[in-house]
């Protein structure tokens, strides 16, 4: 068993581990705000649609955090089985971001959570809907700890190396490293993209089957809405993130243009075939000189290219290149989708444009598509680092065998793909019931227009 | 400073630690006896009795891993590859009993997701006794890493931890059910308190033998002059608190034994500190060879005196708001 590779299989278990948690907050991220600001527009209006759409989103959210819990919890641990030496080498500053991240973050949604989930009988309506803007708080303080973790990694900062190991220096730059607010900013407004979509495809699924035409419609409109801004907004930050990446990692974005010589002005490859041995790509279409014009706003401007730095150096260069294709092609696509949306609701035709509703009803899951694609950009193309400039993977893994860490990549993958494929599962069956369906509904709690007071305590 | 602040953060996770251990430590202990409950309506019950609870008292396990990265980052690094598969095995237990909760709810039959929180459970407090034994019994370190093998755990004592912590947990459990449910979930939970009381003596006073018998370290910090006069106190305080959960059992109390069950909990965890400290992978790395930089424990013990008091107390918020008993069919969300 000990030929296999024990950087590798340790490299897997995280991927795998990582790609399933990710999952899971890119929707309660978005998920978690969209039903605060339904419970802020029952509150406000009183109309029960708002609340009826709050319940409803509710319990998907529950299952879904559920699923984020457990697998997160999984992530926390795999620092110190997997990569011991980068919880020694790393541990001085990217371990309190974590601690923060627990006591800021976990705790707050965790609590409030249980409010949000089980509190309705028992506290007053403006308790319940704090609860749920408390929870979306926490999960965005939760993205801003474990963000700056990552980004110091990718572009570490503040700290003094004495003996191999990091030592903090000064925190305000290790927390605001360089490529922090650009990560913090596009990984945000992913999420919220993520749940825009699945709501947009649920609102237009209701439309279509005429279930529950005015639930659908609402949710639609403040689908729509969002994304028409937010979808537009991810191309700027996503480039303006990319110049700040040439800056600081510009060997990563050699990979994500697939830009050999450094000599020569880049074409934009909308196409091609990475050959790492040969160093060229094959079989490729390209905008001349496209990328060139991205990343230095000159046309024949020149950037740093993939054999500048030796074959050792470099990054696996086909991930990087399609997983970022494949995520700038969705973000291109939604934009459309977004403004395409706004132009139809404001000739009125939002309703009745069938096929647009058809488009959108399937598109639940693109969001989830183009975040697992740009992470995979983003830690693909960190290799072969793992802190930039101080730690390489093969040097970060755990004294332990090859067969335990199969044996246990092995149970993860039977695991999770039981638990998390029957979570889709239930997820799915509760969209489809709709709001007003047959679902697990206690009967009494719809029982007026207005919440039963807190005073009523339960029942 | 050098001194105190490795010290300062062996307390503060020694708190986490023994948060974890009784917060979670009920609701497991309901999942480890769900299998003597006798209808769904029971199970609900049950579920619902601690369903607003679980996931923050999970979050005390995440506070004790990431304060011993945060605080001992060397520790960390060795206890993990060491206990590599019972912690592994532990996250998957989690992970099952956790899902347990809203799947069950969800889906047409609840059998399947009974099994998973009934298993997951066992497992994963099983696992965590594991951890403990394996802790307890020594780490074999060289140059600040784990040099073992895989299965050098796997010892009858770490085995016998592990089946003393889920009788311990479902003692906690049983209590939390005489407190905060009634009718018949309650009433057999008292019954099964007893004799889980007696069994989670026996199991005490197992390892409180076993130790210093294998341990010569553990056996001098008890009994040498003058540690004994000091700490005798320890066995009999125990005592009297066991004594006192057994007549508040008796007689009918609902919140008494659990709090007992609490203390007794704590006492043995005491213990275990008495036994170990200042070891933190015990028998070769101490918390000051251990610790993090400086700059990095006082930044994050700073933040630690804000938060934490702001976290309890709206963890206590939530118990406050959820205070009372859950009765037979009350609704789930
Ligand atoms: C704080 C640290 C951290 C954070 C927040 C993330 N990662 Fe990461 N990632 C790592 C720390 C890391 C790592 C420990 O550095 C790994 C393990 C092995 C490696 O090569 O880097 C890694 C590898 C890694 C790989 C495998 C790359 C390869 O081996 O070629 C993937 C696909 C991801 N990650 C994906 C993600 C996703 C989807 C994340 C979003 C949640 C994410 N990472 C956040
Ligand atoms: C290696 C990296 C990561 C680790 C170790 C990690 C760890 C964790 C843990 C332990 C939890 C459970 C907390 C609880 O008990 O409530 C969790 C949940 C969460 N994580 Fe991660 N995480 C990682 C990556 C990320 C990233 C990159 C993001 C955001 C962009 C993120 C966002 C969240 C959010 C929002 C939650 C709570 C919501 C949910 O559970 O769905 N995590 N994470
Ligand atoms: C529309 C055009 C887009 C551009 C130009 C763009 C650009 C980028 C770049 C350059 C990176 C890598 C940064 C680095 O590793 O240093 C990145 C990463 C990432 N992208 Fe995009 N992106 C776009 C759309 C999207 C969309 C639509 C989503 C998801 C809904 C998304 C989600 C992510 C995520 C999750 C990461 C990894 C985290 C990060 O580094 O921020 N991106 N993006």
């Amino acid at each position: 068993m000990d030929h296999f590779d024990p950087v590798l299989l340790a490299r897997l278990q995280f991927a795998f581990t990582i790609i399933f948690h990710i999952i899971f907050p890119s929707f309660t991220i978005g998920l978690s705000a969209y039903i605060a600001t339904l419970g802020a527009l029952w509150l406000r209006t009183g109309a029960e649609r708002h609340h009826l759409l709050m319940r409803f989103w509710t319990k998907i959210f529950a299952v879904s955090f559920a699923m984020g819990v457990v697998s997160g919890i999984v992530m926390s641990y795999q620092f110190g089985t997997n990569w011991s030496r980068f919880s020694v080498v790393a541990g001085n500053v990217v371990g309190p971001l974590i601690g923060y991240e627990v006591l800021t973050a976990f705790f707050l949604e965790a609590t409030f959570l249980g409010i949000l989930l089980f509190g309705f009988n028992r506290v007053p309506p403006w308790l319940y809907v704090l609860s749920a803007a408390v929870v979306a708080f926490g999960t965005l303080l939760s993205a801003f700890w474990i963000l700056s973790a990552n980004s110091w990694m990718q572009t570490p900062a503040g700290y003094e190396l004495r003996n191999g190991i990091a030592y903090p220096t000064d925190w305000l730059k290790v927390v605001f490293n360089p490529s922090f607010p650009y990560r913090f900013l596009h990984m945000v407004n992913a999420a919220y993209l993520t749940t825009g979509f699945v709501v947009l495809a649920v609102g237009a699924r209701h439309i279509l089957s005429g279930n529950y035409v005015e639930g659908g419609r609402t949710m639609m409109r403040m689908a729509i809405a969002l994304l028409a801004i937010l979808a537009p907004l991810q191309l700027l930050i996503g480039d303006q993130h990319g110049l700040n990446t040439l800056e600081y990692q510009p060997i990563k974005v050699a990979a994500m243009e697939g830009h050999w010589d450094g000599s020569k002005p880049g074409d934009f490859a909308i196409f091609a075939w990475p050959d790492e041995k040969a160093e060229k790509n094959l079989y490729e279409i390209s905008i001349p000189h496209g990328s060139s014009l991205i990343l230095t706003h000159e046309w024949n401007g020149l950037f740093p290219g993939l054999t500048s730095v030796p074959a050792q150096n470099r990054p696996p260069v086909a991930p990087v290149f399609f997983a970022f294709r494949i995520m700038v092609g969705i973000g291109l696509f939604m934009i459309a989708a977004a403004l395409f949306g706004a132009l139809l609701w404001w000739r009125r035709r939002l309703f009745d444009t069938r096929w647009y509703l058809k488009v959108v009803s399937q598109c639940w899951w693109i969001g989830f598509v183009a975040v697992i694609s740009g992470w995979i950009v983003t830690e693909t193309g960190r290799q072969p680092w793992l802190v930039w400039g101080i730690l390489r993977t093969a040097d970060a893994t755990s004294p332990v065998p090859s067969a335990s860490i199969a044996g246990t990549l092995a149970l993860f993958v039977l695991c999770y793909g039981v638990v998390f494929s029957t979570g889709i599962y239930y997820i799915n069956r509760l969209i489809a019931q709709g709001p007003m369906g047959p679902g697990p509904l206690p009967a009494g709690e719809y029982a007026g227009n207005r919440p039963i007071s807190a005073a009523g305590g339960t029942e | 400073m050098e001194w105190y602040l490795p010290v300062i953060w062996a307390m503060l996770i020694g708190a986490a630690v023994a948060f974890y251990v009784t917060l979670d430590g009920f609701d497991l202990g309901i999942g480890i006896l769900f299998p003597w409950s006798r209808s769904e309506r029971e199970r609900d019950q049950m579920m619902r009795s601690v369903a607003p609870f679980w996931d923050g008292n999970e979050t005390w396990l995440v506070l004790g891993g990431g304060g011993l990265w945060v605080a001992f980052p060397v520790a960390y690094a060795v206890i993990m590859p060491a206990l590599y598969l019972p912690v592994i095995v532990m996250l998957l237990g989690l992970i099952f009993r956790g899902i347990a909760f809203e799947f069950r709810t969800i889906s047409h039959s609840k059998t399947g997701w009974n099994y998973a929180f009934v298993i997951g459970s066992t497992v994963a407090t099983f696992a965590q006794g594991v951890i403990l034994g394996g802790l307890i019994q020594g780490i074999p370190v060289k140059d600040n890493a784990y040099i073992g093998g895989a299965l050098d755990w796997a010892t009858p004592f770490a085995l016998f931890c592990g089946l003393s912590l889920v009788i311990g947990y479902a003692l906690l459990g049983a209590t939390w059910l005489v407190m905060k449910t009634e009718g018949p979930v309650a009433a057999r939970a008292r019954g099964h308190a007893v004799w889980l009381l007696l069994a989670v003596l026996v199991c005490m006073a197992v390892i409180s033998l076993w130790t210093p018998l294998t341990q010569q370290r553990i056996a001098d910090r008890w009994f040498s002059t003058p540690n004994i006069f000091y700490l005798w106190p320890v066995p009999l305080v125990t005592a009297l608190v066991a004594y006192g959960c057994w007549r508040w059992l008796e007689r009918g109390r609902e919140v008494l034994p659990f709090l007992a069950a609490v203390a007794l909990f704590l006492l043995g965890y005491l213990g275990l500190v008495i036994s170990n400290f200042p070891y933190l992978v015990p028998p070769s790395l101490t918390v000051w060879e251990t610790a993090a930089a400086p700059a990095s424990q006082i930044f994050m013990l700073i933040g630690t005196l804000f938060l934490l008091p702001m976290v309890l107390g709206y963890i206590v918020l939530v118990y406050w708001l959820f205070r009372g008993k859950v009765r037979e069919g009350e609704s789930y969300h």
